[in-house]
């Protein structure tokens, strides 16, 4: 199998010792590369930049809702704007940041050369500039951008201009990429695992993503067959979704959410196996229940499948339909405090130290728990036809998504810094980056809650006076929030330039392969004679 | 320049900051005035209480474990990992706990599904961007309005000071009598709406083409303000939903009120009545009814909502224009606007065809009665 590993360097077999960047310079070394660790960093900075322009988005939504009345923004726009936020933020910021931490850490993890599909690698990026082109594009054809919600309900969808056409071809094309990259990932889990790498000794980081590359490659189709009956639907006369031609609008819901809810595990869980990894790193403690968080994950992930509806109870289901995704959701709480005990007890009786990456496991821990106790409330029929489509449902999955997802993000790009970049970050700037990023972030969201319990409904451009103190104080944490990750990329950019150089071992209770075989910063070409693990 | 502009913004909303708002601060459910709103705030409490319990109990061990455990304290960490009891316990125990509180929900999921045995019944419409009511069932049969917002543009837009209930008043509210079962039917002319009134506890999503129900009991007399929660275009946070609980007697004379109003309604139907007579009302229908959609301008925003200003079918013929306005148009935003007197349609008919540069002939009550199917 590492005769799939980078084959423009393979031309002369002198250059194995150069460190090589595959043979060509400039932009052109990026356009052609094959190599994973190029292509993650690709996909790093990638998502780098969506979140920044997702992140300006935010921000234009909560100036807009720091007082009432229309100040800003008019409404369409600012329908433009959840749209936008919503659809850049999880299909071009959090779903690339874990495929970059895939690229740069299996192959090194599972002791491979390279990914199995190193040309398919190169293209499965290269799909996601092209994506999100059209996405912003869409904001400059005639009516905007869509304002529709990320969730593109029918038939709202039907009313809008070219720019739904744009993001329809935009999510086709995601899907594409992430279809591909996620053949890639089991492909590569699967054969190319270094000779005692059984798949029960693999790093919980390998696992979640295997798990999450099936679901990706569950559930991509059934979206991009959401969008594309929408898009027959708006030209071509069909009405898949419409009554008067013997359609549902509600059936829409159904396929979408048959792919949304996986969807929030396939942004989950990926963070899950980062946070595997940090914890007893920092801990000094082999992982808490290995085969029990394995066993979990993939719990989780089936469960996933049978629990869609619980986004749309309010639609009039039958009482029985309400009662079995009621019953089926609520049981998704015990794999997942499985998750979080193991992760208790890993700290349990360990040797902790709080450097950056630990700080943000551990916000990740106790704010991901919260989002998961919010989603149990929420998943009580008569509690949630109180809450759906209110604040509280905001609250809840950016607590899930944010605290969640983002921090085992941070968690993960911190602790592997120094080997992929060979430098070490400033220790006090991460730690003033993770504590204004940890008050600002309750800031903006958990007054959400009250805001969703007194009944603010979501989506709205202007509100009811007695709801105005919280928006206050949501806004001003979301200016600070946005300005925080200036600090971040800042003690990114920091670390690149001029970083202390990184000890060979950085961190004191890392074990996994890329730690303990490889050097730091991990060469060009890693594992091309396959290590053996005992 | 976005940078300037963003920051030049927050420096300016920094001192509205200071200034604090005059409205009490709404945090929890409102006051429950049925008895299915006070069950829901009842599993609410429940069943945070339950997570307080759970959070406090998994994270005091964690802060615990950060306080007592560290490196810098000297504490070594112990190498054990595994522990199958453990992992039983902690998988058997939360499932106990879920079945354990399935029993007092599924009561109430039940009970709100039941529509059954119903007093009074309404059909409610959700337009963009505004409700309609018809009572299909039970005292005041027959009756049928719209409800728009009636919070006037100028609050919206800063230039007067907000009104107490900004953005949760209408025009014509729903009006019930109290300690009534009343089922609600809803449907939509367009796109997915929801219908959601808090203190009730009742929330349905409005769904075109479809027919879907739920119920509220109202306890309590007095005024109850919801919005509509489903995203449905533009103006979706500007369609509220206001409902007044009235004594019986209120209600019955509240019905004989209405029935008088129609038929003097209907009276009008019969009218010649002037041209300024009909621009003066016309403008009040079209601000209640039409400007969301097709702008105080005339113009729309297209491509959704088309421009009337110029428009060949506004100055066409009379038939064709209050043929649309009646019958509405089939897969758009044009919805039918039938549920209007004959006087109002007229009025807002010949108003949209003497305004903006356009001239056209003008259309009386009798010419729209008479193209009713």
């Amino acid at each position: 199998m590492s005769a799939v590993a980078d084959t423009h360097g393979h031309a002369h077999g002198a250059a194995h010792s150069h460190g090589h960047h595959g043979g060509y310079g400039g932009i052109m070394r990026w356009i052609t590369t094959t190599n994973h660790k190029d292509i993650g960093t690709m996909y790093l900075w990638f998502s780098f930049i969506m979140f920044s322009i997702g992140g300006l988005m935010a921000v234009v939504i909560r100036l807009e809702l720091f007082s009432p009345g229309l100040q800003l923004v008019d409404p369409d726009f600012f329908n433009q704007m959840t749209t936008m936020h919503g659809l850049i933020m999880v299909f071009g910021a959090i779903m690339p940041v874990f495929v970059g931490f895939a690229n740069w850490l299996i192959p090194m993890q599972i002791g491979a050369p390279d990914m199995a599909f190193a040309r398919l690698n190169n293209w499965s990026f290269w799909l996601l500039p092209f994506a999100a082109t059209l996405l912003v594009l869409s904001f400059f054809m005639p009516g905007g951008a869509p304002g529709v919600g990320w969730t593109m309900y029918a038939p709202l969808t039907v009313q809008m201009g070219m720019g739904m056409d744009l993001t329809i071809f935009a999510v086709h094309i995601l899907g594409m990429s992430s279809i591909l990259g996620s053949i890639n990932i089991i492909t590569t889990i699967l054969n190319m695992r270094a000779p005692g790498m059984t798949l029960m000794r693999m790093p919980l980081f390998c696992w979640t993503w295997l798990i999450t590359a099936y679901l990706l490659v569950a559930t991509m189709p059934v979206l991009a067959g959401a969008v594309t009956m929408t898009l027959t639907d708006r030209h071509f006369g069909t009405t898949f979704f419409n009554a008067a031609g013997g359609g549902d609008p509600v059936l829409y819901q159904h396929i979408f959410w048959f792919f949304g809810h996986p969807e929030v595990y396939i942004i989950a869980l990926p963070g899950f196996g980062v946070i595997s990894q940090v914890i007893p790193a920092f801990s000094r403690k082999p992982l808490f229940g290995y085969a029990s968080m394995v066993y979990a994950t993939s719990a989780i992930a089936i469960l996933s499948f049978i629990v869609w509806a619980h986004h749309m109870y309010t639609v009039g289901m039958p009482v029985t339909g309400q009662l079995f995704f009621m019953y089926a959701t609520t049981l998704i709480a015990v794999p997942t405090g499985v998750k979080v005990f193991n992760w208790v007890t890993t700290m349990w009786k360990g040797s902790l130290t709080f450097e950056t990456p630990m700080l943000f496991a551990v916000g990740f821990l106790f704010m991901f728990t919260l989002g998961g106790f919010t989603g149990l409330v929420l998943a009580l029929v008569p509690v949630d036809i109180q809450l759906h489509d209110t604040y509280y449902v905001v609250a809840h999955f950016h607590y899930v998504m944010v605290a969640g997802a983002l921090f085992a993000a941070f968690a993960g790009i911190y602790f592997w810094l120094p080997k992929w970049t060979g430098r070490m970050y400033n220790e006090t700037l991460g730690k003033i980056h993770f504590w204004l990023t940890m008050i600002f972030f309750n800031m903006v969201f958990f007054v959400q809650h009250f805001l969703g319990l007194a009944g603010m409904p979501r989506r709205i451009p202007d509100y009811p006076l007695m709801f105005e103190t919280w928006n206050k104080i949501s806004s001003l944490g979301a200016f600070g929030m946005g300005l925080t990750q200036l600090l971040f990329l800042y003690v990114v950019v920091k670390c690149i330039r001029s970083g202390e150089p990184a000890a060979q071992l950085p961190w004191e209770g890392a074990d996994s392969l890329e730690w303990t075989h490889l050097p730091t910063p991990a060469p060009y070409h890693s594992f091309e004679t396959p290590p053996v693990v005992k | 320049m976005r940078g300037t502009k963003v920051i030049a913004a927050l420096a300016g909303f920094g001192g509205l900051a200071l200034s604090g708002s005059a409205q009490a601060i709404a945090w929890y459910f409102q006051t429950p005035a049925s008895q299915l709103a006070a069950d829901i705030d009842w599993l609410h409490r429940l069943v945070m209480w339950l997570i307080v319990v759970i959070f406090a109990g998994v994270f005091g061990a964690m802060f615990y474990s950060v306080y007592a455990h560290r490196k810098s304290k000297g504490h070594k960490a112990e190498q054990f990992h595994e522990n199958t009891t453990v992992e039983i316990i902690w998988t058997v125990i939360p499932a106990i706990i879920l079945v354990a509180i399935a029993w007092p929900v599924t009561k109430v999921v039940i009970a709100q599904k039941d529509t059954s045995a119903a007093e009074l019944t309404v059909k409610v419409t959700g337009y963009q961007w505004k409700w309609g009511y018809d009572y299909l069932k039970g005292e005041g049969e027959g009756i049928s309005f719209l409800s728009t917002l009636a919070t006037p543009r100028a609050q919206i837009e800063g230039a007067e000071p907000k009104g107490e209930n900004y953005l949760l008043e209408v025009d014509n509210e729903l009006v019930v009598p109290v300690g009534k079962k009343v089922r609600v039917i809803t449907t939509a002319a367009d796109v997915v709406h929801s219908w959601w009134v808090p203190a009730f506890g009742a929330k349905q999503d409005a769904i075109p083409g479809f027919l879907r129900d739920t119920w509220f009991r109202p306890e309590r007399t007095g005024t109850y303000r919801g919005q509509c929660v489903e995203l449905c275009g533009k103006e979706h946070g500007f369609m509220p939903i206001v409902v007044r609980v009235v004594s019986a007697e209120d209600y019955t004379k509240w019905v004989a009120e209405f029935k008088q109003k129609t038929a003097k309604a209907a009276e009008d139907d019969t009218k010649t009545l002037a041209l300024q007579d009909l621009m003066q009302r016309g403008e009040k229908v079209y601000a209640a009814n039409c400007v969301a959609c097709h702008q105080a301008t005339g113009r729309g925003t297209p491509p959704a909502f088309p421009p009337l200003a110029g428009s060949k079918v506004v100055n066409g013929p009379e038939e064709g224009q209050i043929d649309v306005v009646l019958n509405g148009r089939p897969n758009t935003a044009m919805q039918s606007f039938k549920q209007l007197s004959n006087a109002e349609l007229a009025a807002v008919i010949t108003f949209t065809r003497n305004s903006w540069g356009n001239k056209a002939s003008e259309v009386q009550p009798a010419e729209v009665k008479a193209r009713r199917k």
